[in-house]
């Protein structure tokens, strides 16, 4: 090559440097625009999801002075626990209601007016006058809870453009709410019904507590199953199983496993451990189970990637020093696998948190009011109550639906924050 | 203590079996070969055996599937000498040293044949353990491997598998010798609960060195040490391998003649899968009986 080739090539590689640069801002571009895409979706998701949700986290309540009127409780002189729990607080609420507004006449507009407190209002004054029985008698000012219409109308939910018959809330009611909000007998409060009950027909009675404490529950008994499981298939056909037909058919299948649609599951669920091996239906046990077979797959492939993953040197090292092979992969290969298998654990475990399909096949799409206390209690989980909730023609039931997401959430995130937690220390040892 | 191989080196082509055995006549023709050009008939020339061998190897054949990797190798390793393993890439030394400790065994398609003794006995056999093996045929890899545990831990560990220390006093002192003897003690002593990953190539090779020898074998085998390393590391761990010799038999496979020339008493020469020569290292540089060897050692090709 001579100085005049040398100077062509030059040329050619500057002509062409334009074109390439160019291709690379493009690609750029097109990264940025993706990205900025997805950001703007999540962000239109969260912010619709967190509007419609945050509402959920208050409640109405109305000041009504109470008087307890014995005769009206039906109750004599000295009564006892048991008739305190059977007086009628009811009859106590809906007088007092009508001492507050005593221009209420007829049957309808009476029936209007006790609908703007809420059932539950009956149960927490018996409750605080078996505390105090000293309170029979006397006239007390309570803080009674909204019924979840009147509520709605207290947090600006409803509009009061509709004409009055599409509107759950009577105009009524609207001028006694304003009346009272006016005297200053309403209020918001944080709304501790929804994380210390259990699902309900009244929205302003409903409660998370209960599909929580399901979907831990499911949860507990998937991870107790599919984790060791999981961990232990991969370590086997990763570093003991020969290479053979049999170990190559258990791996397709394995791979098969993972794409099956997840109502299979639960039929398989419904007809194994319900139907023939008789375990209880809607439980949590059952749930996990369905579950675990679910994420089995997840975790079993990702855990041998990442066993795959481990440097063949530390393997090398162990033998060397004349470690056995289970010693040279529970000692050097599991921990040094754990972060990754760690991560395909909380993929699946999420997977399986976000389950609904299989779960409505067990039977844990039941109306379940009581708070499970361990897996063989009939339960609800935090996906199936949303789908229960987003059903529900009630005002009240769609912002509970968005705040049960938002609870959804966070319940994944601390999730993935415990699961980061355990990958730092595995990384740090 | 440099063996047999040294004081007949200078009549090449003298060897005869070792009482050990299973040897045949390889040395008696040895040394018409030198004029040919390449390996055919062939015979390993030089002297493969000595009188007071720790390891032996006799016929031994490796495939890998169908691809034979060694070729009818006879060799012995004698003891407290060590021994370089020289030769282009490819040509099976590697290969040779992890059949020595069975490393090869975790590969699955991969097939020993002949006889390889330690201590007269068939490392082979059907009831010999590798774990005891490995125990007393210790092995340094080409890269530095260490553990991703503390330094304390990387040596702890082959005596904590093995139940050789009975108390934290016993194990402490293990780790202290262990890493005095790989002259890395007086670098690491304050920070023996920091990785072992975080020290230099250089540190790290041997730390792994010092973790091999935490379980006393008998042989170690090294795979090109150095390869990773610096000139000045390389110099502390030949400086290393020399002190060791007097308590171990070492094997050691380098891509330097340099490096063997400096650290070994006996060298052998393997070509595609075919030990060509073995002879004191000096005979071997200065004199080879092979072409090939010559080539090699002169630079012609590898």
């Amino acid at each position: 090559m001579n100085s005049e080739d040398h100077y062509r090539n030059t040329a050619a590689i500057k002509a062409s440097l334009g074109k390439r640069y160019a291709r690379e801002r493009r690609f750029r571009w097109y990264g940025r625009i993706a990205v900025l895409g997805s950001f703007v979706f999540l962000a239109i998701l969260l912010l619709d999801i967190v509007g419609k949700g945050l509402p959920a986290f208050t409640q109405s309540f109305i000041q009504v002075p109470i008087e307890m009127d014995a005769d009206r409780l039906g109750l004599g002189p000295d009564p006892t626990e048991d008739e305190l729990y059977g007086a009628n607080y009811l009859a106590v609420i809906k007088a007092s209601l009508r001492e507050l507004f005593p221009d209420v006449e007829g049957r309808k507009e009476k029936r209007l007016l006790y609908e703007l407190i809420s059932l539950r209002a009956e149960y927490t004054l018996r409750d605080r006058v078996v505390e105090n029985p000293g309170l029979i008698g006397k006239t007390t000012e309570f803080w009674l809870l909204a019924h979840a219409e009147a509520g709605s109308y207290l947090k600006g939910q409803v509009d009061t453009d509709l004409p009055e018959a599409d509107r759950r809330v009577k105009d009524l009611q609207i001028q006694w709410l304003e009346r009272l909000r006016a005297e200053g007998r309403t209020a918001e409060r944080f709304n501790v019904t929804f994380f210390t009950q259990g699902d309900s027909r009244e929205p302003e009675m409903a409660g998370i507590k209960a599909a929580l404490y399901g979907s831990f529950f499911t949860l507990l008994v998937t991870f107790l199953i599919a984790f060791p499981i999981g961990v232990c298939s991969a370590v086997y056909l990763e570093e003991f199983a020969p290479r053979n037909r049999i170990t190559d058919l258990i791996e397709i299948n394995i791979n098969n496993l993972a794409a099956v649609p997840s109502i299979v599951f639960g039929l398989l669920g419904l007809a194994v451990f319900i139907n023939f091996f008789e375990l209880p239906r809607s439980a949590p046990l059952v749930g996990g189970i369905v579950l675990s077979l679910m994420t089995l797959p997840t975790i079993i492939i990702t855990s041998r990637a990442a066993i795959q993953a481990v440097s063949p040197s530390i393997r090398e090292a162990a033998l060397g020093v004349g470690a056995s092979k289970l010693q040279t992969v529970f000692h050097h290969v599991l921990p040094v696998a754990m972060p990754g298998i760690l991560t395909g654990a909380i993929i699946g475990m999420a997977q399986a948190l976000g389950e609904t399909a299989p779960l409505l096949m067990i039977g844990m799409v039941a109306f379940i009011v009581d708070v499970p206390g361990g897996i063989t209690d009939p339960s609800t989980v935090l996906p199936v109550q949303i789908f229960l909730w987003a059903d529900s023609p009630e005002r009240g039931f769609t912002e509970k639906t968005s705040a049960a997401i938002m609870v959804l959430m966070g319940f994944l995130i601390v999730m993935n924050a415990a699961a980061i937690y355990l990958r730092k220390r595995f990384e740090l040892k | 203590m440099t063996g047999t191989g040294e004081s007949t080196s200078r009549s090449p082509g003298r060897a005869s079996a070792t009482p050990a055995g299973g040897g045949d006549a390889t040395g008696d023709r040895g040394l018409n070969i030198r004029d040919h050009s390449e390996v055919s008939g062939y015979e390993t020339v030089g002297k493969p055996f000595v009188d007071n061998a720790k390891m032996a190897a006799r016929n031994v054949n490796v495939y890998y599937g169908d691809k034979q990797a060694i070729m009818d190798v006879s060799l012995d390793i004698g003891a407290n000498e060590v021994i370089a393993m020289i030769g282009p890439s490819g040509c099976g030394k590697s290969t040779f040293l992890r059949t020595l400790n069975r490393m090869n065994d975790i590969i699955p398609i991969c097939r020993v044949d002949g006889d390889i003794t330690l201590d007269g006995e068939d490392i082979y056999r059907s009831g010999q353990d590798t774990v005891l093996l490995r125990a007393r045929v210790g092995m340094v890899f080409q890269k530095p491997n260490p553990f991703p545990k503390s330094i304390y831990e990387n040596v702890a560990y082959g005596p904590r598998i093995h139940g050789l220390a009975h108390n934290k006093a016993e194990m402490d002192e293990i780790v202290e010798n262990s890493l005095r003897r790989a002259s890395l003690f007086d670098e690491v002593k304050d920070q023996l609960d920091k990785p072992g990953t975080g020290l230099s190539g250089g540190q790290q090779q041997r730390l792994c060195i010092a973790r091999a020898i935490a379980v006393s074998p008998e042989v170690i085998l090294m795979d090109e040490p150095c390869s990773a390393l610096d000139p000045i590391a390389t110099a502390r761990i030949e400086e290393l391998i020399d002190e060791l010799r007097e308590n171990y038999t070492i094997a050691i496979v380098t891509h330097s003649m340099q490096q063997a020339a400096r650290v070994s008493q006996r060298t052998a020469y393997f070509h595609l899968g075919k030990l060509i020569e073995v002879g004191a290292t000096k005979t071997v540089f200065t004199t080879p009986l092979h072409e090939l060897t010559e080539n090699y050692i002169t630079g012609r090709f590898g």
